[in-house]
């Protein structure tokens, strides 16, 4: 049976309470680091384990830790991002209307080892019943007396505040998110400086995902050495994955990384393959800020091995042939998938979603969109396609912040893989604009 | 390193070498080699605190980072913000990638351009003109539907024309640093973001008019100049007059006898350092409410003063014809060499900018 970290207790009932929780082991963590482990030796434990940032980047948590400055008299923060909007991104959400209290533990161990003595959780706005939760779990360890002044009796105090964003996808971008809650209108910083140096309010600021804060109880309750015994080389741990779209079970998969693609997309442990009588057209398999693969390539490397999910794995081959773990929306389309329709409709999310101050992604991303419309509905021309592709590569590198990249991938690679369907729809608009007309050209269907 | 002077940084731009002091960005370091090697800046605007790094127009290489760390940097960074290192080599005219990231970012800031720059006031003075024709192409490759907006007038004296905003975030600055109350700023997001004062307030503020000096384009213009004549047809003259409010140093800008506009002095980079205030810019238009100083020194480079409209110096191949049909060869006044400025201190004109001319082999 496959390690959970932490899911292992999500269908327990009643887990979502303080009591529950509690019986199964919950809050040993905090009481364990509390009581025999200095910040260091916590942060130490982070380092060991491996863990990368679960938020899309991958960045290695124990090392964001350790570049947190620390100047005498000047307070830190750690800011819990739980702005989840990426398309086909929906883990952090699970989680935290599950089991709450997971990551209310992990917010009290990561803020104890970095010294912080107020942390946030900046949770998207749409998701107010799930402020709700974590405003009565917090309620709650705070009556227990796992949060607030002189925690356990060791003179550290801890305040959590949960911070309703307003539904900006450009808020969950770290320094974004810093500007909105300090209540500002939520624009990317130009970095550096990083919020390690110069975050919340100019402070010392750590920003970690939920699912990356999470893992922390169990790391400190097993030791980093356990978490980095389970994965593959540097994926280590577990990760949770998002998995839609035409898949027999879609749903939330905690998985030991490592994984072989297609044992995920066909095992009945997990996806349960693709709906009956349809086959494996194309793989997001990072959220939709990924490049997009095809079958072959998402089920096998260019080599032919088998692509596993790791990080190291799905991004071989770089944009060529390979693509990024991202932020495990793992989003499966069969054969009925029209690709420049799902590519517009990725378009028309960045351009909606861009804040709008740097000039390539302000426009860019509209240009894109517009022009990809226009194709889809059959008014493309032959040079649309060099043209978006040249678009995509004046954005990609030369904005302020990942959101002109994350707008560029998905256009550059379904171009880059899908060209013939493009194609098709700009020579036969006739045929390509009726309703649900699909390219049934030549293509790799597994 | 007992020595209390801070030690100077080495860097080469475009393979000149400059000291500068540490903390200077790449921008500033190549400003101080000379124009020739400063990259454009659209945005980033040296008095206004916080402004740069948006309209990615002043992107550079950095070939080696430091003398310590020599790795390139990996993606091109912004010139405006980026603090230099010692012994850092940046690329910017030189650099075929910086060519076409520039290329690309004057492509971007013209598809939802309205291009109306034969009615605008602000043509002949635009950076945007001038970024456009140092570094953009003649052709345009967009097709879709520009974003337009409705005009608004903010307050008697200024007007807003959103459509022709380019999202510098100067006015935000300069509205937030200048004035002593913000009602103005950013409303909205991606292209559809545009600048408000928030309910449509009008911004009635001592030195609100300075918005319309920094904006680099002609989207706040000055109402009473509106439509009044074109930028290379009048003369501008540096006056000063006593002013309780503000410095009162200013440009007078001349038709004939009549003062039809008056503004703050700019730099040669194109930015005002001493903000005026609105009694002086909207007030006093009477050449005796002013002291005179002498003719203005035009020395920063526009599309117009720097003659590049001349037939003859239009490189793209889309139109010599077209240009010989159309322009004719500006005859400048404010060229240096027709003004009288012998009465006027010699180092305010130390630098004469080279006109496209110079610059066609
Ligand atoms: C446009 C954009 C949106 C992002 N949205 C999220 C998000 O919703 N949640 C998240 O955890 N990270 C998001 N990120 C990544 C964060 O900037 C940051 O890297 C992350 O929160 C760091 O946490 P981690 O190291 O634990 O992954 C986003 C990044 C960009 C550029
Ligand atoms: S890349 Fe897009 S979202 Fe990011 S700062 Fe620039 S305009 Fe804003
Ligand atoms: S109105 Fe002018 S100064 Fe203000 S953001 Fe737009 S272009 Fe910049
Ligand atoms: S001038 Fe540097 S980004 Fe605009």
């Amino acid at each position: 049976m496959a390690t959970k970290i932490l899911t292992e207790h999500i269908n327990v009932p009643g887990i979502e309470t303080f009591d529950v929780y509690r019986k199964q082991g919950g809050y040993t963590a905090v009481e364990k680091a509390f009581k025999t482990m200095t910040p260091e030796e916590v942060v130490e434990e982070v380092k060991k384990s491996g863990v990368r940032g679960r938020g899309g980047a991958g960045f290695p948590m124990g090392m964001k830790w350790s570049f947190l400055a620390k100047p005498e008299g000047v307070p830190r923060y750690l800011v819990c991002n739980a702005d989840e909007s990426e398309p086909g991104t929906f883990k952090d959400h699970y989680l935290m209307k599950t089991i709450p209290h997971l990551l209310i533990e992990g917010m009290i161990i990561s803020s104890y080892a970095l010294g912080a003595n107020k942390s946030f959780i900046y949770v998207r706005g749409e998701l107010m019943y799930v402020i709700h939760i974590l405003e009565k779990a917090i309620a709650e360890a705070k009556a227990k007396g796992f949060l607030g002044k002189n925690i356990l009796g060791t003179g550290y105090d801890l305040e959590l505040v949960v911070q309703p964003g307003g539904g900006a996808y450009i808020c969950g971008e770290e320094t974004a998110l810093l500007e909105s809650l300090e209540g500002k209108r939520g624009n990317p910083r130009n970095k550096p400086p990083f919020p390690a140096v110069k975050g919340l309010y100019q402070c010392p600021t750590v920003v970690n995902n939920v699912e990356s804060i999470a893992t922390t109880s169990w790391i400190v309750n097993h030791g980093g050495e356990a978490y980095a015994a389970i994965g593959i080389g540097r994926s280590t741990g577990t990760k949770l994955i998002s998995a839609s779209g035409h898949i027999n079970k879609p749903g939330v998969y905690e998985i030991e990384l490592g994984v072989p693609v297609e044992d995920f997309i066909y095992a009945d442990e997990w996806c349960g393959g693709i709906r009956p009588g349809h086959k494996l057209k194309a793989v997001v398999a990072g959220g939709s800020s990924v490049p997009i693969l095809p079958a072959n390539l998402i089920l096998n490397l260019a080599n032919g091995e088998k692509r596993l999910m790791t990080y190291e794995s799905l991004s071989d081959g770089g944009f060529q042939t390979g693509t990024m773990l991202g932020s495990g929306g793992f989003i499966v389309m069969d054969e009925t998938s029209c690709i420049v329709r799902n590519t517009w409709n990725f378009a028309r999310f960045y351009h909606h979603e861009s804040c709008g101050q740097c000039s390539p992604c302000r426009e860019g991303t509209g240009w894109m969109e517009k022009v990809l419309h226009r194709i889809e509905y059959g008014h493309g021309h032959r040079q649309d396609i060099d043209l978006l592709v040249d678009v995509a590569k004046k954005i990609e590198g030369n904005t302020i912040c990942p959101l002109g990249d994350a707008a560029a991938w998905p256009v550059a690679s379904a171009i880059r893989h899908f060209r013939d369907e493009f194609e098709w729809h700009i020579t036969n608009p006739q045929e390509a604009t009726q309703p649900g007309a699909v390219y049934r050209g030549e293509m790799a269907l597994v | 390193m007992e020595d209390n002077k801070p030690q100077l940084f080495k860097v080469t731009v475009d393979g000149i070498e400059v000291e500068v002091e540490p903390g200077t960005t790449i921008l500033q370091a190549a400003r101080k080699i000379g124009p020739e090697v400063a990259p454009p800046a659209m945005c980033y605007y040296q008095p206004l605190k916080g402004s740069g790094g948006k309209c990615r127009a002043c992107l550079v290489r950095v070939a080696a980072g430091s003398a310590k760390d020599p790795r390139p940097m990996p993606k091109l960074v912004a010139s405006c913000i980026t603090p230099v290192q010692d012994g850092m080599v940046v690329e910017n005219t030189t650099n075929q990638q910086v060519i076409d990231a520039r290329n690309g970012i004057v492509e971007f800031l013209l598809i939802n351009h309205p291009l109306d720059c034969p009615v605008c006031d602000q043509a002949g003075e635009c950076d945007l003109q001038n970024f456009a024709f140092d570094h953009g192409k003649a052709t345009t490759r967009y097709e879709e539907d520009r974003r337009t907006f409705e005009k608004h007038d903010i307050g008697p004296y200024i007007q807003l024309h959103m459509t022709r905003c380019i999202l510098c975030y100067r006015c935000v600055y300069t509205a937030d640093q200048i004035t002593n109350k913000r009602v103005h700023g950013v409303l909205g997001r991606g292209d559809a973001a545009e600048i408000g004062t928030y309910i449509e307030k009008a911004i009635d503020n001592d030195f609100s008019g300075n918005v319309i000096d920094v904006c680099p384009v002609g989207a706040l213009t000055d109402k009473t100049y509106r439509f009044k004549n074109r930028v290379w047809f009048t003369k501008p003259v540096d006056a000063h007059r006593d002013c309780p409010t503000c410095s009162g140093k200013v440009t007078l800008w001349y038709r004939g006898e009549e003062v039809i506009r008056v503004t703050a002095r700019k730099n040669e980079w194109n930015e005002v350092t001493e903000f005026i205030c609105n009694t002086c810019r909207f007030d006093q238009k009477k050449t005796s409410d002013w002291v005179i100083e002498g003719p203005t020194k035009i020395s920063r480079s526009s599309v117009i003063s720097a003659n590049k409209y001349r037939a003859d110096t239009i490189k793209p191949d889309f139109g010599k014809r077209l240009a010989a049909a159309t322009y004719k060869p500006i005859d400048d006044k404010r060229d240096t060499s027709q003004l009288d400025i012998q009465q006027l201190p010699p180092e305010r004109f130390a630098k004469t900018l080279p006109s496209a001319l110079d610059k066609e082999p």
